[in-house]
């Protein structure tokens, strides 16, 4: 099947005013996104990452139709988006993470008879997609409780349900796992891998978490400065931007930094606690079986790069000295240590 | 001494947060205007039917118009300065936070609305009052110090405002729902203040009873001295009295809130 | 999708939209019945301050106290009605600067009627009820030669005037995409114009009775149309038949503010602020 979402040169131009002095304002023209191409597949599951500010939303606001592009070409579905927008919601769903769209007074249900009708869904094919999602979101307990009563997690996956019920062809996700907790951020992936594989939805989704990317996307797609800088497989990403993992030992008492062949090192220790850095794309399997076999090891964790850093990384080691470094550092030991 | 230089930097904090609203500031402005622009002229038909209603002749009545647009603002006659923020943290119960703090809670708001006050006399009174004195006859007078009679009671003034409203604002620590106390401080501003009609036009027993509650201290008062129709000593007297008491019921309240709070826990 | 299309696909959108905000302000249903009951004194207390100069005077500006209360019951009510059904597109400002306007973007159904229909406000009724109570007063209190055309004209002021009032909205809102802090500058046409009509036009100095009959056309609400019910010469000597044009000038101006409204969500959308 060929492409879903497809831009050719996208552009947007924004014109900035700030006040300089009392009545002098100063205009200055934004570039925030800047002749950006790619296309989707139908059922193809993205990432769409990148630093704040990079151009992010306002893609996700291009391709939803919210806001018109300033030049180049841009399909939804064969629709342009700003031009047919009213069109092009019956056929896209959309969540924004940190804003309900929930009726808050209400259970829960009201909001979803709203949609049925707003979206003049099918009696019979409204009721067997919320049983389905429903079931698949563990709403059930949910729907007769107000939504101003729902935990955040629970009205994530109120919210989610709603973007879906109209079976759209794509479904936008704006955060969708952020301030959650664990159990409901596994849950909220859960769903959205069964979404994907069993009804082929395409998903674009933006986020903070590098586990939803490795969790969920086969492909990940970086902006930065309106640009977009890499759009391939997560591992990519790491080599790119010379991602490294961290493997934390603890070992039965204090030892000299271990050995662990040519592309592991260790990087800090700390009486019987050492970091070790190795290659994010390599496996952490052979590391630790040699480990296990060598040295007195009584618990170990490996930690996932920083999505900010491995970004900030990537376009340092393109030459983009001005982008500075965010993230936390911490969780990159081998990045303070060379 | 340190306490005072803390409520000073509120104050000023209050002022420069509203002085940053630019557009609603012009907007306000523009508002007042044009409703000063239809008071105007009903009270000048008002006046013209019945001379020296209430006392005021016609570029007395004018001038009180024009005085009501510019201090509208400024006294939040209706509504519209911090106790919205505050009945909203009461509603979402930050305001445990706000009771924990060293400082306290009724002069904390006190210094920061009388900087919003300062703030709305300059930005949003001063231009209608000049639009006013520009194109329509007005009663204003020459005594410098009478100016500056009128403007103290205007501070005062400020103080009996932010007083009714703290007790509005508390209201909600036992009321659901802040809409009604919203809606009864717009009534009794708009309708006591004497921004429907002057307090002094009001007929027989009604207008005997409404200039003796602290809604006259707003408006009625300092444009009275103004004019010359009040003595600036029992103004002062009327205005004082009533702050202390508005603002010492507020500490009671305030004191039943705070243990209310303690005892829920916050 | 054509004209009449979308525009049938709006108003089925607001009535799903208001029928949920009218569900959920019947959750609090002791809450709603006090606000509904404050609004009522509330808008009735300009009337009171109304009365209260007739306790002083016999006429104000040439005219009677019934006749006052008859330019009242007008202005009072198509206001009310305006108010009641588009008066929240007033928060768009607002909306724009929280971003939730997005929302409403990615929605099957215009935004103008979302917008409408946002936080519908069952309680607004009150203003609708109390101006027709004092509508009514006049009604009975007036001393006119009632004629078919004259008990015709009542329906017809009352929508052209709310659909006069509802312009007004409609633009104060396209307003607020250009400057989303400036939402006081549209009370002093909608709230002020709803006190200037309360009273007669000659009270107010020819300038002013001229701006709001050929600028922002607020006198064809009441005090041309109520030229001819009270038997009064028309303000600024206008034709007789200008009594009768108000539903035209009702439709002209929503036409003016729609096109202003589009011109403002386009901006919207080229602009994203």
């Amino acid at each position: 099947m060929g492409a879903f979402i497809e831009l050719d040169r996208v552009e947007k131009v924004f014109d900035v005013r700030k006040r300089t002095g009392f009545l002098k304002r100063e205009v200055r023209r934004v570039r925030a996104v800047d002749s950006i191409s790619f296309t989707v597949a139908r059922g193809e599951m993205v990432g769409y990452i990148g630093p704040n500010g990079a151009g992010k939303s306002t893609t996700i606001k291009m391709l939803t139709g919210i806001l018109t592009p300033s030049g180049g070409r841009l399909r939804v579905a064969g629709i342009d988006p700003s031009r047919e927008r009213m069109r092009l919601a019956h056929r896209i769903g959309v969540v924004f993470g940190q804003r309900t769209t929930l009726w808050w007074d209400l259970p829960l249900i009201d909001s979803y008879r709203l949609m049925h009708r707003m979206y003049r869904i099918p009696d019979a094919r409204y009721r067997e997609n919320l049983d389905r999602l429903v079931e698949l979101l563990g709403l059930g307990a949910l729907l007769d409780v107000p939504v101003r009563q729902l935990s955040l997690g629970q009205r994530m996956r109120g919210d989610i349900a709603a973007a879906l019920l109209h079976d759209p062809e794509v479904l936008y996700l704006d955060e969708p796992t952020i301030g959650l907790d664990v159990v409901s951020k596994a849950r909220v992936r859960e769903f959205l891998r069964e979404l994907n594989a069993e009804r082929g939805t395409t998903v674009l989704l933006t986020t903070h978490d590098l586990q939803d990317i490795e969790q969920l996307c086969s492909r990940v797609m970086v902006i930065d400065h309106g640009r977009l800088v890499y759009d391939g497989a997560l591992a990519g990403l790491h080599e790119a931007g010379g991602g490294e993992r961290t493997l934390v030992v603890d070992l039965a008492r204090e030892l000299p930094p271990i050995e662990a062949g040519p592309t592991a090192r260790v990087v800090k220790v700390d009486g019987p606690r050492q970091w070790l850095a190795f290659p994010a794309s390599e496996s952490a399997a052979p590391l630790v079986a040699r480990i296990a076999a060598e040295y007195p090891l009584v618990d170990l964790s490996v930690r996932e790069p920083d999505i900010e850093a491995v970004i900030a990384k990537m376009l340092s080691s393109m030459g983009d000295a001005s982008v500075p470094a965010p993230g936390r550092e911490t969780v990159v030991p081998g990045a303070q240590s060379s | 001494m340190g306490s005072a230089r803390l409520y000073a930097a509120v104050a000023v904090g209050g002022f420069r947060r509203y002085a940053t609203y630019r557009a609603a500031t012009v907007a306000g402005v523009f508002t007042n205007t044009v409703f000063g622009l239809i008071l105007v002229y009903t009270y000048l038909a008002l006046w013209d039917e019945r001379p020296h209603l209430g006392g005021y002749d016609q570029a007395q009545a004018v001038t009180f118009v024009w005085l009501g647009q510019a201090l509208y603002a400024t006294l939040a006659i209706q509504g519209g300065g911090f106790e919205s923020e505050l009945m909203e943290r009461v509603r979402t119960g930050d305001v445990a936070i706000d009771l924990y703090r060293p400082a306290d809670l009724q002069l904390w708001w006190l210094a920061g609305d009388l900087g919003r006050s300062l703030f709305q006399l300059i930005g949003r009174g001063v231009v209608p009052f000049v639009v006013g004195v520009l194109f329509f006859p007005t009663a204003l007078p020459d005594d410098p110090l009478l100016w500056l009679a009128f403007l103290v009671a205007v501070v005062l003034a400020m103080v009996v405002s932010f007083a009714i409203r703290f007790l509005v604002a508390l209201s909600g620590f036992w009321l659901m729902d802040g809409t009604g106390a919203s809606q009864v401080l717009m009534v009794t501003g708009m309708f006591c203040g004497g921004m429907a009609l002057p307090l002094n036009a009001f007929p027989g027993a009604l207008g005997e009873v409404v200039r003796q509650l602290p809604w006259a201290a707003l408006l009625q008062m300092p444009a009275d001295l103004l004019m010359g129709e009040a003595d600036p000593l029992s103004v002062f007297a009327f205005q004082a009295g009533w702050a202390v008491v508005l603002l010492g019921v507020g500490r009671l309240v305030q004191s039943a809130a705070t243990r209310r709070v303690v005892v829920q826990g916050g | 999708m054509g004209e009449g299309g979308r525009t049938a696909v709006g108003v089925r959108a607001y009535w799903l939209i208001a029928g949920m905000w009218i569900r959920s302000t019947l959750a609090y249903r002791v809450s709603f019945a006090l606000t509904a009951l404050g609004g009522l004194v509330v808008t009735g207390l300009d009337f009171v301050a109304i009365l209260l100069m007739f306790a002083q005077v016999d006429a104000l500006g040439g005219y009677t106290l019934p006749e006052v209360a008859f330019l009242y019951g007008l202005s009072a009510t198509s206001f009310g009605l305006a108010d009641l059904l588009i008066g929240s597109a007033e928060r768009l400002g607002r909306r724009v600067r929280d971003g939730s306007l997005d929302t409403l973007l990615v929605r099957p159904a215009p935004v103008l009627a979302q917008a409408a229909a946002d936080r519908f406000a069952l309680r607004r009724v009150g203003r609708v009820t109390q101006g027709a109570l004092v509508l009514g007063y006049a009604l009975v209190a007036l001393d006119v030669g009632w004629t078919p055309v004259k008990v015709l004209l009542l329906p017809v002021m009352l929508v052209g005037g709310a659909g006069i009032f509802g312009a007004v909205f409609v633009a104060g809102a396209a307003f607020q995409f250009v400057a989303q802090d400036a939402s006081e500058a549209q009370a002093a046409f909608t709230y002020g114009g709803q006190t200037l009509l309360q009273y007669p036009p000659t009270v107010f100095g020819k300038e002013l009775v001229r701006g709001v009959t050929f600028m922002v056309p607020l006198a064809f609400v009441n005090w041309v149309p109520a030229a001819h019910v009270l038997g009064r010469p028309q303000p600024l000597g206008l034709p007789g038949w200008a009594a009768f044009v108000s539903p035209l000038v009702a439709v002209a101006c929503c036409a003016l503010a729609g096109l202003a409204w589009r011109a403002g969500l386009r901006s919207y959308r080229s602009t994203g602020s």
